[in-house]
């Protein structure tokens, strides 16, 4: 048995990109959320605020569109964890497990088609942000937040993919991920900069994976950051090739009923 | 002799649960063979652990002459299965079903067009091949999933209650696929049931399966004959003296009287019917009524295991199945 077999990642991720945009509604039902995030924080704050650190030319809503685009892409991957809990119980897991497929190979092409789908709609939000007069600083900045993105979404299919190996039910799997996704958005930099947090709560984003995609997509979109593009790269990359393991990892101690 | 499939002292626990024990079986290249038993007997659980998708607790087998504890890959390869619950993606055409499974099984692109409408021709689906599985009918989806499994060219096919929750006319026609591949593809079949006449019809040899052991091993033929006669109940005027008459008949092998009902054990009853009519006629007596009852898996488990099946087992998980489709159905709206 190949360990990497690429037709069969190809084939698996294929089938998730079929599924996804035969689903039409739900690809609007979860672009909602953000929109209105997006629309109404944006303008809400944009008028109640200013942010002491902000640099000139800045608004809050430019401050906020690199963030929400963070919170799609978390949103999204984690929940697309939720195909493997569909797949059992629809007995379709049982298909594709029995087939000569390392379990390496299945685990990688459901990443590859959950991050595929996170990524298109995180892209969707950039499109629509830009639509609604958000500025890109330029060509250079925007390839390296569609890798910026990449990233974000594969860690957290990943990380998705780790709980639906160890969930069964779907209940179990919304709880799980509700529990993980807030805190995890709140405490990156999407909502609010960094500077003026206290201490002990600065320390908690620093932790937080997320910080650094957040940071670096506000880098790349607008030219404003916190730390510095080589370090959010450097710690998304290691974040990802560590959750890429693990969810290997879990995905081989899956059992099919 | 070859032998499709080889099975040692094989034995599964879940839990202190022991669901399967110390199995010996060996299935020969061919053949069709049928695992028969009552629910929870442990017959998906031997069709699952000999595809790989559990580990045996101890003993071992070979599945094509691949191990299926080393060779896991070897033995995927060599085999098709049909489980028992739907496994089929519904949200995609009965066409992309077969071909995603032959692209996982890494047939190219000329393989898989010929495949593809190979199998459906063979469980005539072709009509319905660019429609949605979940605008197919449960019996439909049965075909797909039979059709699916034999996409890879297996040597061994395992069907995991393959007409459960089908209505008689499309059992038969699925019966008649059954049959058929095996002949044209030579495809070695490994099936289970619950059903006397399916397993009778279909099958060259059956296990009948008890909490998780083999109590009888034939083929169908002598398992019947094992169990004994046809049985005609007749409800008559004059049961005493008719029945006095009747022992002098020697086809009639045992004969139980109940009030005015009379029961005989005979073979080949539907062609002693008319004889008894005739001879009541004869003898002044009249009957009532008459019905004749075959042996059924129920008298075949009864003279093997001294207990019944229940009979609600079946019905029950046919509408189990029939549910779990129509949440299927509902799921797929999302
Ligand atoms: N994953 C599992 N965990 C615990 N017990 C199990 C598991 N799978 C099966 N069993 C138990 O093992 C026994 C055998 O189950 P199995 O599904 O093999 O029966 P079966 O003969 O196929 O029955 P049916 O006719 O209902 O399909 C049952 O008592 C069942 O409850
Ligand atoms: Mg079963």
């Amino acid at each position: 048995m190949k360990l990497i077999d690429f037709t069969a990642i190809y084939t698996i991720w294929l089938r998730e990109m079929k599924r996804f945009f035969r689903a039409r509604s739900r690809l609007i039902g979860s672009l909602a959320m953000p929109l209105f995030f997006l629309v109404f924080l944006g303008m809400g704050f944009n008028a109640a605020f200013k942010f002491s650190d902000m640099p000139p030319g800045i608004d809050y809503i430019a401050f906020l569109a690199p963030g929400i685009i963070g919170m799609v892409l978390l949103f999204n991957s984690i929940t697309s964890g939720m195909s493997v809990i569909w797949d059992r119980q629809f007995g379709f897991l049982k298909e594709i497990m029995v087939t000569p497929v390392s379990r390496v190979s299945i685990a990688l092409g459901k990443t590859l088609g959950g991050m595929t789908t996170a990524l298109l709609q995180g892209f969707l939000i950039l499109l629509i942000a830009v639509g609604i007069g958000f500025k890109i600083t330029g060509v250079l900045g925007l390839l390296s937040s569609v890798i910026c993105m990449i990233l974000i979404a594969t860690s957290f299919v990943c990380l998705g993919l780790i709980f639906a190996s160890i969930i069964n039910d779907m209940q179990g799997f919304h709880l799980i991920v509700s529990l993980f996704t807030f805190p995890i958005f709140i405490l990156s930099s999407a909502l609010f900069p960094l500077e003026q947090l206290p201490l002990w709560l600065k320390y908690l984003t620093y932790i937080n994976p997320l910080t650094y995609g957040v940071d670096g997509l506000r880098y790349s979109l607008i030219g404003m950051a916190h730390f510095s593009l080589t370090l959010d790269l450097f710690v998304l990359v290691c974040f990802c090739a560590f959750m890429i393991c693990l969810s290997t990892y879990f995905f081989r101690s899956v059992e099919v009923n | 002799m070859e032998y499709a499939i080889e099975i040692e002292e094989l034995s599964k626990k879940f839990g202190d649960f022991t669901a399967v024990s110390n199995i010996n079986l060996n299935i020969e290249k061919g053949e069709i063979f049928g695992l028969l038993g009552p629910n929870g007997a442990g017959k998906t659980t031997i069709i699952k652990t000999l595809a790989t998708l559990l580990q045996p607790t101890s003993g071992f087998a070979e599945v094509w002459h691949h191990n299926i504890l080393k060779e896991q890959d070897a033995v995927r390869r060599s085999i098709g299965i049909v489980f028992q619950d739907p496994s089929v993606d519904t949200e995609l055409t009965g066409r992309e079903n077969l071909d995603f499974h032959a692209r996982m099984y890494g047939l190219n692109r000329e393989e898989r067009e010929r495949r593809i409408n190979e199998v459906f021709d063979l469980v005539e689906l072709n009509d319905r091949a660019k429609v949605f599985v979940k605008f197919y009918s449960g019996g439909m989806q049965r075909r797909l999933e039979i059709a699916r499994g034999l996409m890879h060219y297996p040597k061994v096919l395992f069907l995991d209650e393959p007409t459960l929750g089908l209505d008689a006319q499309t059992r038969r026609r699925v019966w008649a696929y059954v049959k058929r591949l095996n002949k044209e593809e030579k495809v070695t079949v490994v099936l289970t049931t619950h059903y006397m006449e399916e397993a009778d019809y279909l099958c060259d040899r059956v296990a009948i399966i008890d909490h998780g052991k083999i109590i009888a091993l034939d083929k169908p033929n002598n398992l019947k004959n094992a169990i004994g006669e046809d049985i005609i109940s007749l409800r008559v005027s004059d049961g005493g003296n008719f029945s006095d008459m009747l022992s002098k008949f020697e086809f009639i092998k045992e004969m139980k009287l109940h009030d005015d009902f009379l029961f005989l054990s005979v073979e080949n009853g539907e062609k002693m019917i008319p004889r008894i009519m005739h001879l009541a006629h004869e003898d002044g007596v009249f009957v009532h009524s008459v019905s004749l009852r075959k042996p059924t898996l129920e008298d075949v488990f009864l003279h093997f295991t001294g207990r019944t099946i229940r009979e609600q087992e079946a019905s029950a998980k046919e509408q189990n199945r029939m549910k779990a489709k129509a949440s299927m159905r509902m799921g797929g709206k999302r």
